[in-house]
């Protein structure tokens, strides 16, 4: 089984062979009875978590235990952004830390990634949103990220095709601006990191379900699925999204999270009108449009918990309400998809990677509705967690009891967390 | 889409009408500073989020104004019952009238796995 590396050679010998003998991207595995280290959830942040466990930290006995197909939860639903403008310092440096490993993703993983730092602009549609923004902007470069505030004229010039005339009902006042933020193709990002993990022997284990955590004297020491029965592992990471409670529930303990479903749309591809991403809180919509020419856009949470995979129609309508308000000229265009993904949201809205009340169990999990973006810093810090057993100095204000001492890292809407 | 069985308009109404407020059945500690850190923040921070039935608190924001509890099905959507404020419904009883006026049986077993989840168990 030829799995080599990709190349523009390769390209053009493939082209030659009729596009018929491309190499596997990664082996279907049987489950060993034991590993040393078992990943629970296969999406980007787990997938991205073995990989630096087997690259960085030398773990390759190590499995990814997917109950559907890799990628084909969260990692395959979301809006693809990617940015690090965040306010507080150990959120700024958590993101940061994945947008610079985003910088050099293609090349690390010898996939392409398509990132592309088209920038992102965040809107401010009342003198309020302008002081916030403000604030973020100069706390962001105090913390080395590239940030500029623009006023309405500004974002005219970035993005021609938004209302900026300051007759609509909210009024673009202004923006903040991250250039070095873009977006990336996300299924690529799943299979970049699934493939580089498998080349260091890393077990993708797919179809299968963990129905249980095994504890034995308050200890983890393996899941049980159905599919492959009992795996052992001598640590167990999961990384979960919108099931982290079901699995913490499995494991006899809490954690402060609610699951909401959170919706996307695309619409039918047109021409290209829009070279950068705008999201606006105050109006609660965003959009950016892919290579393919579709608007991608997003949306707020549904209030209330839901595990459905798919979202409400007011949502639906409220988000179209934002879109053409900022974007008239769209107001023909079809919208081709609509689905939902299940996201866990913390009180904070700050992720929990940490270790928890149970040995040798760690979470990864409470990315709520902007996981996509930390993919990479994520799985890199939770590798980190996972294989010296404490978290790192990037990690540790994450830690899951930070709810009990009150040290929360309060991003809810101080940030460009557009929900 | 859902429609609502409002307790107090007795009438059904689109789900745009109303608002999730979050979980059902969370009084305030009568005297939080005898509490701990860990049951302060359970009160205050944990939530539960169970892929199944949940009791939740609504408030029908464009009606009546008024909150009251909605026992649904987080994975399947299904609406069992809207009761009022201050009220509780029995889970164990043999039939619950669902939001869209159909019948749903209720067994022991569905009644027994809600209970055994309580608020705040971490630890």
């Amino acid at each position: 089984m030829n799995m080599g590396r990709f190349s523009g050679f390769g390209l053009v010998k493939q082209a030659f062979r009729h596009q018929e003998h491309w190499q596997r991207m990664w082996r279907n595995p049987k489950p060993k009875k034991h590993y040393d280290i078992i990943i629970v959830g296969g999406g980007g942040h787990g997938l991205a978590t073995a990989f630096y466990l087997a690259k960085m930290h030398d773990k390759i006995n190590v499995a990814v235990i997917e109950k559907g197909w890799i990628g084909g939860g969260n990692t395959g639903r979301n809006t693809t952004i990617v940015r690090s403008n965040y306010l507080w310092d150990e959120a700024a440096h958590l993101y940061e830390h994945a947008m610079k490993l985003w910088e050099g993703l293609s090349q690390e993983l010898n996939y392409n990634v398509m990132f592309s730092q088209r920038g992102v602009m965040n809107l401010g549609h009342t003198l309020q949103d302008m002081r916030d923004i403000n604030r973020r902007v100069n706390a962001n470069r105090l913390n080395g990220i590239d940030g500029e505030v623009l006023d309405a004229q500004g974002c005219a010039e970035i993005v021609p095709i938004m209302d900026c005339s300051g007759s609509t009902r909210y009024p673009v006042l202004g923006a903040s601006w991250q250039p070095r933020a873009g977006v990336a193709r996300h299924d690529a990002v799943a299979w970049g990191y699934a493939r580089g993990a498998d080349s260091y022997g890393v077990d993708i284990i797919q179809q299968t379900e963990v129905t249980d955590i095994i504890i034995e004297d308050g200890a983890a020491v393996g899941v049980q699925t159905p599919q492959h029965g009992v795996i052992k592992a001598d640590r167990i990471g999961c990384v979960t999204a919108g099931n982290s409670s079901v699995l913490a529930g499995y494991a006899g303990f809490e954690l402060p999270l609610e699951s909401h479903p959170l919706q996307a749309y695309v619409s039918e591809p047109i021409k290209p009108i829009l070279d950068t991403v705008v999201m606006s809180n105050a109006v609660h919509g965003y959009m950016s449009q892919s290579d393919k020419g579709d608007l991608v856009i997003g949306a707020g949470i549904d209030g209330y918990v839901g595990y459905g995979q798919r979202g409400s129609f007011p949502v639906i309508e409220h988000t179209m309400h934002a879109i053409l308000e900022l974007f008239p000229q769209v107001s023909r265009v079809h919208m081709n998809r609509q689905w939902g993904g299940i996201v866990d949201t913390t009180p904070d809205a700050c992720p929990i990677i940490s270790k928890t009340p149970v040995e040798n169990l760690f979470f990864n999990c409470g990315w709520g509705t902007g996981g996509f973006k930390a993919t990479p810093g994520s799985g890199h810090v939770f590798a980190d967690l996972l294989a010296n057993g404490e978290p790192n100095k990037l990690a540790k204000p994450f830690n899951y009891w930070r709810f009990h001492d009150g040290s929360l890292i309060d991003e809810h809407g101080a940030a460009g967390v557009a929900h | 889409m859902f429609l609502i069985h409002c307790p107090y308009c007795e009438e059904h109404r689109e789900e745009e009408e109303f608002h999730a407020a979050g979980q059902a059945h969370m009084p305030r500690p009568l005297d939080p500073d005898s509490l701990s850190d860990e049951q302060w923040a359970n009160w205050l921070y944990y939530r539960k989020n169970p892929r199944g039935e949940h009791r939740e608190l609504w408030v029908h924001a464009a009606g009546c104004g008024k909150y009251f509890n909605v026992l649904r099905n987080t994975q399947t959507y299904e609406i069992y019952a809207t009761y009022k404020s201050g009220e509780m419904l029995e889970m164990s009883g043999p039939t619950t009238v669902t939001a869209t006026g159909s019948v749903l049986n209720f067994s022991k077993a569905h009644a027994s796995s809600q209970t055994d989840r309580k608020p705040g168990k971490s630890s």
